[in-house]
């Protein structure tokens, strides 16, 4: 059948911890070997191999995660989800098929075992970086990051305490790789995508931008000057949609990798707020 | 009563008042109550029209006439209630006569989908609007196809509801609330896909495992019987086929390891008539496709609705994966009978023939897709477009294959079998390391059903490019616990999914033509004798298309995805065509 996106109803019956809510089975390496594959069979759809992050789930090996700091609340995570964001509960009420309380500490013990340790200090300066962001290497001119930036890039707050160093460096040496998740609709199974269009409307005009929603009849389009356009495809004298990215490749000519550290130093700090 | 000379408003849609033996009852119990009225000077045949509702010369009664006649409204309506939802076999077997009733899930026994009803065509389509919308209240997918007979819409929804309409209105008739245990084990949400409607009872399999039948007038529950034990994996999310006296379900339960069958059942009292298990046991042929005690746990449920040859007595039912159903280490062999198209005959269960799909599957591609009965060149044949991505034609006389060709982005299978089914590349098996294999777990097609129109003789199939990294997670089998042995998760690769609604020529193999949607969607597809074809996508359109052409010529947009099949019905002479999107069951007609 189709199935299983750890997606589930709210956990029934006692939750039953080890002893003091403490983890049965840390540090135990046959258990982080079965929770290997409990976290392939139950999370990697969205969390990815090896937990490193897909497209959905943050990315699992950062040691400081957002949502949860001891082994205990991870495990009420697993078991009860996180309202307001994509991580279901465990259970039976949707994709998913459940999995025991033995499961779940095999995969937190898994998750354990494949964190990475920050460095303890961030190789790049994230006062540095703020100013970067905000100044020469123009990041804000489309991302926007607590509230200040543009709009036309996806907004940037959580990014660092989501993503590890390496995606983020990896999506600004080469923006195209994978393109930036946008609008989620709860109906859909992927969310939309920050692809490039470029369209010609009835009156000749033509507009280049990123789609923010799409059907099969009409079109959101976002322009290069942030002017939101909503257009009815049957209308338009062309359409043409690019997996381009719209961000331009930042090569090591126009941003040091110091720089880009620096960057990724503010980010970080600001995703761990 | 349209006899006596009072014009019954069914017989207006189409549906005569069929009183039959029951009309002296009726009149007995009439005699005694109507000796107030009769002082009134009112004659029978008034006051019978009166009760039924239909036209009569208006009549004018005291207190004590009014009271008899509430009375007796009431007990006629009750004794009149069986004799409206009378659906015989033989009703079932010939509704191509009655194009404006739905009696099955897929409107006939060949499971074709196609409606012959033609009022709202390609000239006209593009006015068509909502005419009204149910909210079922619940939530999570709502994967039903009603049933319409005689004007009354029967549906299931999400959690195990089922309900009656007015067809006309949406408007509630009754609704039945399953009270399922909080420990069931479906593996794909709390849905259910529809009912079956026998005689004047309605049935429904349960997410708990039990089949059930419903006074189609009231909803009341006539019998409940458990097939199985829920809390080891199995469960019901099909709708059931009302074949001769006998209910026809299959059970769901691949991802926990059960043992998968398809059961028959007395339509009056539940009694159980057969069971066919999908899996051999010891001693029956095919049962040296397992290895070991493998068998035991062996899957093949049989999820989707099958359809039936009333020329041969043949039933045609499709089964799903082995379990577990990613990982084939343990379970050597081609695990008969798995994937595979069943020919049953309809009296005794007994296997006639079988045709296995993909042998010893290790993606998940279940071949619960629904086996269309067509003809073509003078043959009785069964085209399906199969989860693995290939469309396979059948001798269905005899089960023999006649073409297997990819209709979707296919990565697992480089050369075929003598029969010319495509065989699997050992490379396309599942590793620890993961690696891609198209289609992905979700498969070309899956459980929405497709339609064959036989005016364009093609068949219509919602299809998906999609590739996914399979790769194995052993697992042991510990019983009611998910047991898939292996894991999927989308393609790293930079490659968007794409979803399509596809035409495709059955004598050939030949894609006529398609239709890409933005994303791809879970969406059946309904024909029509209008020269139209209807399906919905995920962004929540619902969408008229062109047969021929493959244009679209309307759309609605519903607010919610598609996870549904459309239907078509008629009532009082006005077309409708049906789907459910959201948690709401739509309803559309011509402005």
């Amino acid at each position: 059948m189709f199935r299983r996106w750890c997606i589930g109803f709210v956990f029934l019956g006692v939750i039953a911890h080890g002893a003091n809510g403490q983890n049965p089975l840390v540090g135990d390496p046959k258990a982080a070997k079965a929770g290997e594959f409990q976290f392939r069979i139950n999370c990697a759809l969205c969390h990815g191999l090896g937990a490193r992050g897909g497209g959905r789930g943050p990315d699992l090996t950062r040691a400081v995660k957002k949502h949860t700091h001891s082994d205990s609340d991870m495990f009420q995570v697993i078991s009860n989800g996180i309202a307001g964001t994509a991580m279901p509960a465990n259970g039976t009420n949707g994709q998913g098929v459940g999995m025991t309380d033995e499961e779940i500490w095999q995969i937190i013990t898994y998750i354990r075992s494949q964190e990475v340790k920050a460095p303890a200090q961030p190789l790049g300066s994230a006062a540095r970086g703020k100013e970067l962001f905000y100044g020469d290497a123009n990041c804000s001119l489309c991302h926007m990051v607590e509230g200040k930036g543009g709009r036309l890039g996806p907004e940037l707050t959580g990014v660092g305490g989501s993503r590890t160093r390496e995606a983020i460096i990896d999506s600004v040496r080469n923006p195209s790789r994978r393109l930036a998740w946008g609008l989620t609709e709860s109906t859909k199974e992927f969310p939309q995508e920050y692809e490039s269009v470029t369209i010609v409307t009835a009156d000749g005009k033509k507009i280049k931008g990123v789609t923010l929603n799409e059907d099969s009849f009409s079109v959101q389009i976002m322009d290069m000057g942030e002017q939101i356009h909503l257009l009815e495809k049957a209308k338009l004298l062309s359409f043409q949609k690019t997996r381009e990215s719209a961000m331009p490749t930042y090569s090591t000519d126009i941003l040091s990798d110091k720089e880009l550290e620096d960057i990724v130093a503010y980010l970080t700090s600001v995703g761990a707020k | 009563m349209t006899e006596r000379g009072c014009v019954d408003s069914s017989e207006k849609s189409g549906q005569p008042w069929r009183s039959g033996a029951s009309a002296p009852r009726r009149g007995a119990l009439l005699g005694e109550a109507f000796r107030p009225c009769l002082a009134l000077g009112l004659k029978p045949v008034d006051l019978f029209c009166a009760l039924r509702g239909a036209e009569a010369p208006l009549f004018h009664g005291e207190g004590q006439c009014a009271a008899a006649i509430l009375a007796i409204w009431l007990v006629v309506s009750f004794l009149a209630a069986p004799l409206h939802a009378q659906v015989t076999f033989e009703r079932l077997v010939n509704s191509a006569k009655e194009p404006q009733n739905w009696m099955t899930y897929s409107g006939d026994y060949s499971g074709k989908r196609f409606s012959g009803l033609d009022q709202v065509n390609i000239t006209n389509a593009r006015t068509l609007v909502a005419k009204w919308v149910y909210q079922t209240g619940a939530t999570g997918k709502l994967e039903t196809t009603p049933l319409v007979v005689d004007g009354i819409l029967y549906a299931t929804a999400q959690d195990d509801r089922a309900f009656a309409l007015d067809a006309r209105t949406g408007r509630p008739i009754w609704m039945y609330q399953r009270q399922i245990p909080n420990d069931i084990r479906p593996c794909c949400g709390h849905v259910n896909r529809g009912l079956a409607i026998l005689g004047d009872k309605v049935f429904m399999g349960t997410l708990d495992a039990h089949v059930m039948a419903l006074d189609a007038k009231t909803g009341a529950m006539v019998w409940d019987v458990a097939a199985a034990d829920y809390r080891t994996g199995f469960s019901f999310t099909v709708a059931p086929l009302a074949v001769k006296g006998l209910i026809v379900i299959g059970v769901s339960g691949g991802e926990y390891g059960v043992r998968g069958f398809i059961d028959a059942y007395d339509a009056d009292t539940g009694a159980r008539k057969w069971r066919f298990y999908t899996v051999p046991g010891p001693g029956e042929p095919g049962h040296d496709t397992w290895e070991g005690d493998s068998w035991k746990v062996g899957g093949a449920p049989a999820w989707n609705t099958g359809t039936y040859d009333p020329v041969t007595n043949q039933i045609f039912w499709p089964t799903g994966n082995p379990a577990p159903s990613n990982r084939g280490e343990g379970r050597a062999g081609d695990n008969l009978y798995s994937n595979s198209l069943l020919a049953l005959n309809a009296d005794t269960g007994k296997l006639n023939w079988y045709f296995q799909f993909t042998r010893h599957d290790e993606h998940d591609w279940d071949a619960t897709q629904i086996p269309v009965m067509i003809e073509a060149g003078g043959k009785q044949l069964i085209a399906q477009a199969n989860r693995n991505g290939y469309f396979y034609v059948l001798d269905r006389t005899t089960g023999k294959l006649i073409s297997a060709n990819a209709y979707g982005k296919t990565t697992w299978s480089d050369k075929k079998d003598a029969e010319g089914r495509p065989i699997a590349n050992k490379e396309a098996s599942p590793t620890l390391e993961g690696h891609t294999v198209c289609p992905g777990a979700l498969g070309t097609t899956n459980w929405y059903p497709p339609t064959f129109d036989p005016q364009t003789k093609l068949l219509y199939v919602t299809a998906r490019d999609q590739c996914d990294i399979f790769s194995t997670a052993p697992q042991p089998y510990e019983a009611g616990h998910a047991f898939y042995g292996s894991a999927y998760f989308p393609s790293e690769e930079a490659e968007p999914y794409r979803g399509f609604l596809k035409a495709i020529d059955p004598a050939t193999g030949e894609i006529k033509w398609k239709f890409e949607h933005t994303s791809p969607t879970w969406s059946g597809v309904l024909s029509t004798a209008g020269g139209l074809v209807f399906s919905g996508d995920a962004e929540g359109n619902f969408i008229a298309f062109d047969a021929e052409a493959g244009k679209p010529l309307w759309h609605f947009q519903m607010g919610g995805a598609v996870y549904a099949a459309p239907m078509a019905f008629a009532v009082e002479g006005k077309e409708y065509v049906a789907i459910a999107a959201g948690s709401a069951l739509y309803a559309f007609g011509l402005q």
